[in-house]
């Protein structure tokens, strides 16, 4: 099965798919050559992830057509797709965790001799390959035991050993470390260069720009067009995704610095080792460091998600000590957690209902919500915040990524917390709501909250925060209060070597 | 979309709708009235003409002293007496209409102009009639008989709601503890501890001869201590993380275990005559039995608290999402403490009221309840998966429970066939459930202009 380089491997044309209330895609088109990595980019609700569903045979298109190999085919399901050479590794990994390497990389393709798997040939097939991907992981080891790269690449194994000449990838470096990151595109490039075509779907720009042969950008459903990476300048390319010149990515607003509303003192606790750090009213304190280095860990003991071991922490001067979330709600501390759908937002509920959630004793008369009160309180924060959404009454799962952490900021900010805790404030969100996202911060801090703001995003550290700390192993390794003089370098060899 | 919403907000009232719409075709029989009704239509109908302008004496006869008896004859005296007619009654069995007949004879007035009876006692006073020559021509009227479906009248429906009162009230804290995205299978055997607990309190404070001011502590006593039950359970799930569906089938047995244990195996009968008012009374006014009403009213409170309280929001936001409503503030074992031990007592209560229905408390009342709750709560719409449910929708579904196995039982299906049919019915109710969630959502014609994107993080 030889497959030519730059042959198309796989043309998409015409295709249009419409949900309910939705026209997710109209009249998309992409082409993906042999030995080449292709990069697709767009805002959230571009259409990337129908496209790939849709490739991936995990949804059938409206009209258009798929062409394979240049021979039109129907991709009726997954089956389908992996039988015509295309393999799709998801965001969230497709892998049995409780089983295997062995047994993920063969699983639905059983090596067989007779009624019995022959597990010998399937293990020497398995070591092979990832010896091939120099992976050095056991084939027998249970899923559960690997990291998120390891997994992943058990994923590329499997992929392969599927004999996949196209691979999909979205958002592969969502959840690596820059060294992995590193690994990963080293493993691309060598695929590319041995004739497989890769689709690589990232947010991440500056790694599109890095990996990247050809870039395809998408909006409102529609391929914008294919240019050659060369051809495209970074400011180029945010400008065709969002549809509009962008002024300035970081637009930082310094905001006068009150007294210190946060502290805390040697604070010790699970993955936190003698923390002492202090936030001002009116002040973005970035936290950076590498995935792993203690930031979540270190926020969860500030909002009492964890229990500290140790230290203290200060409230404007006073102690607080914290047996769970409520203690550090009720005196005006909030956190906006990393993971919004997991930890912060109930999907199922209404927006209203998720607004309200620790704020019921504000309306609440004898026992009973006064639902009017309720009600006026979300549209101040609707209108104030520029929230959309189609009612209050919709489930929080419907809205985008942006207007769900509006959301949640909106519900602390009728807390009247006084310190706000953003945990991956612009993770998972396009460039244009990162854009509103940036304006809060500097109007949260003009406010006069003290605000403390995680992110693995180098660039926004720097250009939203007014001093950065950075974490390593539990600690701060160091600290960067000349913000506008400092550069992604010197905080990454903070975050590498303390 | 808005039919969606709508059919996922009212599918099963429609599904309840139909039922009974078809149980009423179906059941559609001659009805003959009882009562004063009964005598008004007599007079309204073909036969009231010749009652009101008799010459001779009208014979009343009626069967026996019940109410209705007793109100079709006082009914029927009053009006014709209005009217100056010579009304005699004759109470009794068949007899004493002998008797009445004979006495007229005796006093020289001769035999009636005619006889008024209800329906089902015309032939019997037809085969007195029948013994002497002189009565033979005497007509005997019976109120006209009119078209009515047998199970839309009042006495059914009271009785399909009172039959399933305890599995609906048993509901209300199943739908709660499903909300929050738990089971809880020991609401069977709770039914039976609370009945056994109830009775034997009574039995202690006075037995047959207890006041009503014992039986209401008893009633209590048995709620309560159901509760504690509720709280170790909730203990168990919040502090050991045991996992629902095995801490309740645990207390399951130790619940079932108990009742046997407390009863000493036997049912306990020694109760006062009053203690079945709360199960088998009904209201003066309309009919409506007490124990129906007491539903009602806890299914209006638990909606209001489900929709109009902090802790009912706090419910939905615990079974949505446990971590989530923790870092919002909620007390998430406190509201799954208080879930269980509210539902425990709901189940108690349940108990009572099926003591009361049954007068006696036995150790094996309520068994496989816990599954028919279950069943009136999912076909209610509420999802196994926690975070959605309404509280009416389980009324519905314990209605739709109700209606299947009253119908069928009113068109003689037999029960191992009702068993197949309400396991369809509960299959049923879920496919409709998961359609409404998903499957239709893959059927939509693609639109051709695309609606403005909602929502969408793209600033203008």
């Amino acid at each position: 099965m030889r497959v030519k380089r730059d042959q198309p491997l796989l043309s998409v044309t015409g295709v249009d798919k419409a949900f309910p209330g939705v026209q997710a895609l109209c009249g998309a088109t992409l082409a993906v050559r042999a030995g080449e990595i292709h990069a697709l980019v767009g805002e959230n609700g571009a259409g990337k992830s129908t496209l790939i569903k849709i490739v991936s045979g995990a949804l059938a298109p409206d009209c258009g057509t798929l062409a394979c190999r240049g021979r039109v085919c129907a991709l009726r399901c997954p089956g389908d797709a992996t039988r015509a050479g295309i393999a799709t590794i998801h965001q969230e990994f497709n892998l049995v965790a409780s089983l295997s390497v062995r047994e993920n990389v063969f699983l639905g393709r059983e090596r067989r001799r007779g009624a019995w798997i022959d597990r010998a040939a399937e293990r020497r097939a398995t070591r092979r390959q990832l010896a091939e991907l120099e992976a050095p992981i056991d084939p027998e080891a249970p899923v559960r035991t690997l990291d998120v790269a390891q997994q992943q690449l058990v994923e590329i194994a499997r992929a392969l050993l599927a004999r996949a000449r196209l691979l999909i990838m979205d958002e592969p470096t969502a959840a690596l470390t820059p060294r992995e990151v590193t690994r990963l595109f080293a493993l691309l490039r060598d695929l590319r260069a041995r004739g497989h075509g890769i689709l690589f779907v990232s947010h991440r720009l500056d790694e599109v720009l890095a990996l990247a042969d050809r870039v395809s950008v998408m909006r409102d459903g529609v391929t914008l067009g294919t240019w050659p990476r060369a051809a495209l300048t970074r400011e180029q390319l945010i400008e065709r995704m969002v549809g509009r010149p962008l002024d300035q990515e970081f637009p930082k607003a310094p905001a006068p610095r009150g007294a210190v509303l946060l502290e805390t003192r040697a604070l010790s606790g699970p993955g936190v080792h003698g923390v002492t750090l202090q936030a001002r009213a009116g002040e973005v304190l970035g936290i950076a460091g590498l995935v792993g280095a203690g930031r979540t860990e270190l926020v969860r003991l500030l909002f009492g998600a964890e229990r500290a071991t140790a230290g203290e922490i200060r409230l404007a001067g006073r102690p607080l000590r914290l047996r769970a979330p409520r203690d550090a709600i009720r005196r005006g501390l909030c956190l906006l957690t990393e993971d919004r759908q997991q930890q912060g937002l109930l999907l199922k509920l209404s927006v209203r209902e998720n607004f309200a959630l620790p704020n019921l004793a504000h309306w609440t008369r004898a026992g009973w919500i006064d639902r009017r009160a309720e009600g006026a309180a979300l549209a101040r924060y609707v209108a104030r915040l520029r929230i959309r959404l189609a009612g209050w009454e919709e489930p929080a799962a419907h809205l985008s990524g942006g207007n769900q952490q509006k959301l949640l900021v909106a519900r602390w900010l009728e807390q009247d917390a006084r310190v706000l805790i953003f945990d991956e404030p612009t993770r998972g969100i396009d460039v244009g709501a990162k854009h509103e996202m940036y304006l809060l911060l500097n109007e949260l801090a003009a406010r006069g909250k003290a605000i403390v703001m995680i992110s693995s995003e180098l660039p926004e550290v720097l250009g939203m925060s007014d001093r950065v700390l950075v974490m390593r192993g539990g600690r701060i390794a160091g600290e960067v209060t000349e913000v506008a003089a400092a550069t992604q370098e010197q905080l990454l060899s903070m975050a590498v070597h303390g | 979309m808005r039919w969606a919403r709508f059919l996922s907000n009212y599918g099963m009232l429609a599904v309840l709708l139909l039922l009974a719409g078809f149980f009423s075709v179906v059941t559609l029989r001659d009805q003959h009235p009882s009562g004063a009704a009964a005598a008004r239509g007599l007079l309204a109908g073909p036969a009231g003409a010749r009652l009101q302008s008799a010459q001779g004496t009208i014979l009343i006869a009626v069967r026996g002293a019940s109410h209705a008896d007793q109100a079709f004859a006082g009914e029927l005296h009053d009006r014709l007496g209005a009217q100056g007619v010579r009304v005699r009654s004759a109470r009794g069995d068949p007899r004493s209409v002998r008797a009445a007949l004979e006495e007229l004879a005796d006093d020289g007035t001769g035999p009636p102009a005619a006889i008024a009876a209800a329906h089902a006692y015309a032939p019997l006073v037809r085969s007195v009639l029948a013994e002497e020559e002189a009565w033979r021509h005497v007509p005997v009227l019976t109120p006209p008989a009119y078209r009515w479906p047998t199970f839309l009248l009042p006495e059914n429906l009271f009785n399909v709601a009172n039959q399933i009162a305890v599995i609906a009230i048993l509901a209300i804290g199943m739908t709660m503890v499903i909300i929050t995205g738990g089971i809880d299978l020991s609401v069977g055997s709770l039914i039976a501890l609370s009945a056994v607990l109830v009775a034997g309190l009574v039995g202690h404070w006075g037995g047959a001869a207890a006041g009503t001011g014992a039986m209401l502590a008893a009633g209590a006593g048995a709620v309560l201590l159901c509760g504690i039950v509720g709280l170790f359970s909730g203990a168990m799930i919040t502090g050991f993380r045991v996992p629902p569906f095995i801490a309740t089938l645990g207390m399951m047995q130790v619940a079932s275990g108990l009742a046997y244990i407390l009863s000493q195996g036997k049912p306990i009968y020694r109760l006062p005559e009053s203690f079945v008012t709360l199960g088998r009374g009904a209201d003066p006014l309309v009919g409506i039995p007490y124990a129906v009403l007491l539903m009602l009213a806890l299914y209006a409170l638990a909606h209001l608290v489900m929709s109009r309280t902090p802790l009912g929001r706090y419910v939905y936001a615990v079974g949505g999402n446990p971590e989530a409503a923790r870092l919002a503030g909620v007390r998430v074992k406190g509201v799954l403490l208080l879930v269980y031990a509210l539902n425990s007592m709901l189940a108690g209560l349940g108990g009572v009221v099926m003591a009361s229905q049954l007068k006696s408390g036995a150790p094996t009342y309520g068994l496989m309840y816990e599954l028919y709750v279950i069943a009136a709560v999912v076909v209610g719409g509420t999802s196994l998966s926690g975070g959605e449910g309404r509280i009416f929708g389980t009324l519905i579904g314990a209605f739709i429970i109700a209606v299947i196995q009253n119908g069928m039982n009113l068109t003689n299906v037999e029960s191992y066939t009702q068993k197949v049919v309400l396991g369809f019915v509960i299959l049923g109710a879920v496919l409709l459930d998961r359609l409404r969630h998903g499957a239709w959502f893959w059927r939509r014609r693609p639109r051709r202009r695309p609606p403005e994107p909602r929502g969408s993080d793209v600033i203008r």
